[in-house]
Parts: structure tokens; C-alpha cells; sequence
């Protein structure tokens, strides 16, 4: 783990990033922090990043609808696997 | 003394008790309804090849999802490698003596007020869907498998031999194109 505690803007995003995944650590949520005190474009696409998240969680949901095979399907399938089974 | 249960398998119930919620499983993580049956049908296949190696350890469909897992990685692997090779790199950060400041012309713009209460538009799905389309092959399958099959980063780096940090540097380039992709069409109209 490297110890410098100011960092570019490239890292700050990319911790950032890893943020929204739950998944910087601590220290790098430091540097984040520390970054962002100084950063306002970092500050914007933090915000924005919080915002593309939350918008992804909305719409990239799996969709709840139930899809099922069809009787027809399922017995081609069966016939497959007995297939194989020989 | 108990022992624990010790979970078997029933090949000749499989395609009942278990080929919906595979196919539905699979059918939100690819495409197209086609593919999810020939997944579901290549995941039996290799459960009937592999089931001398079950040990009983895990429920029957618990084990036949962790063998459809693999099957949808390696079709996300399939189409990385046909598709993948021309990778259209965006550079965010200066290179050389303001290594890794913001260039100038990618800062981020204020997002349009009205736009903050739009999250539920479904219109925005369209835009959305449209951007990740617009990811170069290997942004979009890292960032799909991240964020909507929600596997866990050491499962991904498995799965296609990349590194944690690797990754990040990918899924954080995705996020940036998705950005300025819906910046630029959505929020900045």
C-alpha cells in the first residue's frame, strides 16, 4: 500500500469508483477525502458518480417479470438430456 | 450424533424441478431468449458430465447454478474475444508532466437542475441502455457482470484472469464514458 497521501485525480476517481461498490478501503478513503477538500471537479464527478449509481441500481435491475419455458420446450429438453444419457 | 444431509441428484427431474429458474436466471443476464435456452441446455449437459465429481455438499440447484455461472462467463469470455480487439480508449487524464490531471475539454458539467428529479423517467432507461451498448465489449461485459449479475470482483477476476486492479481500472473507465455518454445525452439537454 502506498503511503503518499495526495493523489491525482485519475486515482481519486478510480477510489471513487470502487466506492460505490463498497469496496475502498479505508485508507483509500482518506486520500479520497483529502483529495476532494482541494478538488472541485473531483467533488462534481464524485456527486455525479453517487447519481449514475443510483440511476444504474434503478434501471439495470433484473426485470421481475417470470419467463418460462414452454411445456413443448421442456420436453425437447428432457429428450436431449436422455439422449445423453445413453 | 446426526449427520449433516447429504444433497443428491435426480437428472431425470432436473428439466422440472430446476429449468425455469435457470432459464430466468439466465434469461436476465444475456441477450437474448434463444441463448438463455442453449445455456440452460449446455448447464444440463455439463451437470449430467460432471455429476460423478457432486459430492453433496450443496443443494442440487445450488450446484447446477454455480456450473450456469460458468456457462454465462464464458460466453461473455466468447464474445470479448471475437468482438473486443478494437477497443476505443477515451483518455480523462493528461499523460506526462500532469499525469493523470483532468483533460481539460473531459471535466465533468453541472447536470441540469430538472434532471435531478427525472431518476424514475423510463425514457432514461432508453438513454441508458443506449450508452452501455456504446462501451467497447470489454468495458460493457466487466461492468454488466459487476453491476447487474452482481458477481463479486474475485469471481470476475477468476473467471477472466484479470487482476483486482485491472478490474478497477476497467470498470472505472466504463463508468467514465457512461457518464459523459449520459451527460451528453441526457442530462446536458
Amino acid at each position: 500500500m502506498s503511503l503518499k497521501l495526495f493523489i491525482s485525480c485519475d486515482e481519486a476517481t478510480t477510489i471513487c469508483t470502487k466506492n460505490q461498490y463498497k469496496e475502498a478501503t479505508l485508507m483509500e478513503k482518506i486520500k479520497l477525502n483529502i483529495h476532494l477538500l482541494s478538488c472541485k471537479i473531483c467533488g462534481l464527478y464524485s456527486k455525479q458518480n453517487v447519481k449514475l449509481t443510483e440511476i444504474c441500481n434503478k434501471h439495470l435491475q433484473k426485470p421481475d417479470c417470470e419467463n418460462k419455458l414452454s411445456d413443448e420446450e421442456k420436453n425437447a429438453l428432457k429428450e436431449k438430456l436422455k439422449g445423453f444419457n445413453m | 450424533m446426526t449427520e449433516a444431509k447429504k444433497h443428491t441428484l435426480d437428472p431425470s427431474k432436473w428439466v422440472d424441478s430446476h429449468s425455469d429458474y435457470l432459464f430466468n436466471y439466465t434469461i436476465t443476464r444475456v441477450d437474448s431468449q434463444e441463448l438463455a435456452k442453449d445455456i440452460v441446455q449446455e448447464t444440463f449437459f455439463s451437470g449430467l458430465k460432471a455429476m460423478k465429481n457432486f459430492r453433496g455438499q450443496a443443494a442440487e440447484r445450488t450446484w447446477l447454478i454455480s456450473i450456469l455461472k460458468r456457462k454465462i462467463i464464458d460466453h461473455y469470455r466468447k464474445i470479448n474475444s471475437a468482438r473486443g480487439k478494437a477497443e476505443v480508449k477515451v483518455n480523462f487524464y493528461e499523460e506526462g508532466d500532469k499525469k493523470g490531471s483532468w483533460i481539460e475539454e473531459r471535466v465533468p458539467q453541472q447536470w441540469g437542475n430538472e434532471a435531478e428529479k427525472n431518476i424514475e423517467n423510463t425514457e432514461l432507461k432508453g438513454t441508458l441502455d443506449g450508452c452501455i451498448e456504446n462501451l467497447p465489449e470489454k468495458y460493457r461485459t466487466v461492468f454488466l457482470l459487476k453491476n447487474v449479475q452482481q458477481y463479486e470482483t474475485e469471481e470476475i477476476c477468476n473467471e477472466l484472469g484479470i487482476t483486482a486492479s485491472n478490474l478497477w481500472v476497467i470498470i472505472h473507465r466504463a463508468r467514465h464514458q457512461l457518464r459523459k455518454c449520459m451527460e451528453d445525452n441526457w442530462f446536458a439537454k
